[in-house]
């Protein structure tokens, strides 16, 4: 990583990968200094080893239960966990902060893997509202369908649903792909303020409706485009990276990619060329 | 927020109270302020089976007041004579509780209108439910407290809707509860998740039209809005398909009537439901714990699309 004590304004946030803005508020210094980065204490991770393996029958625990007895076991370095009989509880898997192999033999309700950071989830089964909410990092595979805000709010790591996703998918996302691969419901992007979306299948009413910015793609029909919602040119690389990404993803590896739709920002909703005054954050 | 359930076995009967007061029960975190059951029961079909209150539940939370047992006897009577007057003979009676009743009568028409507005006439009383099939029985409480206080857990038929309601629109007591009777239909039953906005004005018509209701509760809106548009003829389906545009606001409801169940989910999508679906049996509630309680085994569910409707037949 650059030195970011060095660079200029400009190169220090590319770098960083934050796009062209200019970090000018609480700067990125102050908490991520790279110099110390092997001080670095992550709460709540553990050192685990993927090789060392269990299973945990969740049938008859609540929710909080379930969800301390993984940390537990994270926490004596089992770096693969089976959870056996989720029965739709809601609430699976949420804060996992760490690096972990967790596989879920059937299906989740409600808020499944809200909030992690790192693990690697596969779902063997359908998960309710609200799937990998916040997810930060890692990836979460779901072999069966998707209800609505599947991944609402991500931040990073790749979300994948085999089957078909519910409505407001992506919504209010801040970066992370996710991969569809059957259909999307209505308003899906909603919001969205970065981050790739790929739907392989139809999509719905109002796709990318009041997107700030980001990318959707779209393999199938479209519904109808929400407001500032606008096709873009699906260029080479875009196809490079369609290929390259779903091919991780498991799904479509033979779909024709070139015939794919690209759905971006208008841009002329929001007033988007304007940075916020720095008195403004100043006083915030 | 509220939870809504419904199953439908197709070409069978089953224990349906049962089954239905598991999935309801498993939805109780999103409300329990009440808790309504619509049975489609196996029955001759000879007789109509009303279920009516003379009387509302005034427990703890209760938005209504207080009246002595000896009110509700002074209306049963009234009942009991009007009902005479229409030449409608009372087979069975039961009175599972001072408020709450159930007549089997033999009554040989085909308008419910007019026998309907002749007893809610009489002041503090109000039809649940009328057909030949359906039940709709709702009270203060969760579903088991509702389930064991009028036994249903016995209860065998083909299918059945319920609803634990969260009271946000109006008060906590029998006549803002769900299910809705489809008024004057018999067998025909509604239960709702959502808010609607455009109630008032659309009562408005329709109580112009001649239509009835009974609460505050926006809900009930759904009840009669599909049943005016039958009495001009339409298909149960065509009547939710209009009501996706006719309603506004968000809503995933359920409709039953004596050999059919459907669904309808408005144009956002901004209410819950997950289905599952197989030749035999067909079970949907605002979550998949719902579904859950009827079949732990692992299955295929989904969430239906925006805008969808679904009839299914018994």
């Amino acid at each position: 990583m650059a030195n970011l004590k060095t660079v200029s304004k400009k190169s220090k946030a590319q770098s960083m990968g934050m796009h062209t803005e200019v970090l000018t508020g609480r700067t990125q210094q102050k908490f991520f200094n790279p110099d110390e980065a092997e001080n670095f204490y992550y709460f709540g991770t553990y050192d685990v080893d993927f090789n060392k393996r269990t299973e945990l029958d969740v049938k008859d625990m609540t929710a909080p239960e379930a969800n301390k007895e993984i940390d537990n076991l994270m926490s004596q370095g089992y770096g693969t966990i089976v959870i056996k009989n989720p029965q739709g509880k809601h609430s699976l898997g949420v804060g996992i902060l760490n690096k972990l192999n967790l596989i879920f033999e059937g299906s989740l309700g409600y808020f499944g893997m809200g909030s992690c950071d790192g693990p690697i989830v596969r779902i063997n089964g359908r998960v309710g509202w609200s799937c990998a909410e916040n997810l930060m990092a890692g990836k979460v595979v779901i072999e069966k369908n998707a209800g609505s805000c599947f991944g609402a709010a991500i931040r990073g790591g790749d979300l994948i649903c085999k089957g078909s996703v519910g409505a407001r998918t992506g919504i209010d996302m801040k970066g992370g792909t996710i991969i569809i691969g059957g259909d999307a419901g209505a308003f899906t992007g909603f919001m969205m303020q970065r981050g790739r979306i790929i739907i392989l299948g139809d999509v719905g009413i109002n796709l990318g409706d009041s997107m700030y910015d980001g990318t959707i793609f779209v393999g199938g029909e479209i519904g109808s485009y929400g407001s500032d919602a606008v096709d873009s040119e699906l260029t080479s690389s875009d196809q490079d990276w369609l290929k390259r990404k779903l091919k991780v993803a498991e799904i479509g590896e033979n779909f024709d990619v070139s015939k794919m739709k690209k759905i971006v920002a208008g841009k002329k909703l929001w007033n988007y060329d304007n940075l916020e005054p720095t008195e403004k954050k100043g006083a915030i | 927020m509220c939870g809504i359930a419904g199953l439908i076995h197709r070409g069978k009967s089953s224990i349906v109270g049962s089954e239905l007061q598991g999935m309801l029960q498993a939805l109780k975190h999103r409300g329990e302020d009440s808790t309504g059951y619509a049975l489609y029961g196996d029955t001759d079909g000879k007789n109509f089976i009303m279920r009516f209150k003379v009387g509302e539940n005034v427990g703890e939370g209760s938005s209504s007041v207080m009246e002595d047992v000896s009110v509700y006897d002074e209306r049963k009577k009234i009942v009991d004579q009007t009902l005479a007057e229409m030449g409608a003979k009372v087979v069975k009676e039961e009175r599972t509780l001072p408020y709450s009743l159930r007549y089997e009568i033999d009554y040989d028409t085909k308008d419910l209108l007019d026998f309907s507005q002749r007893i809610e006439s009489i002041p503090g009383v109000e039809i649940l439910s009328m057909g030949k099939s359906l039940e709709v029985i709702k009270d203060l409480g969760n579903a088991k407290m509702v389930c064991d206080r009028y036994s249903l857990d016995k209860v065998v038929g083909t299918h059945a809707i319920g609803h634990a309601r969260m009271a946000t629109e109006s008060g906590v007591d029998i006549k803002s509860a769900h299910p809705f009777w489809g008024y004057p239909f018999s067998d025909v039953s509604v239960v709702h998740n959502g808010q609607l906005t455009n109630y008032w004005n659309n009562r408005r018509v329709l109580e112009n039209k001649g239509m009835r209701f009974m609460s505050e509760c926006d809900s009930e809106l759904i009840a009669v809005y599909i049943a005016e548009k039958m009495r001009h003829g339409a298909t149960l389906e065509e009547g939710m398909k209009e009501s996706l545009t006719g309603l506004d606001g968000v809503f995933t409801y359920f409709v039953a009537t004596k050999d059919s169940l459907g669904m309808a989910k408005d144009t956002m999508a901004a209410k819950p439901l997950v289905l599952y679906e197989s030749d035999d049996l067909v079970a949907m509630g605002s979550e998949e714990i719902a579904i859950r309680s009827v079949l732990p085994q692992e299955i295929d569910t989904y969430d239906p699309f925006d805008g969808e409707v679904k009839v299914w037949q018994i």
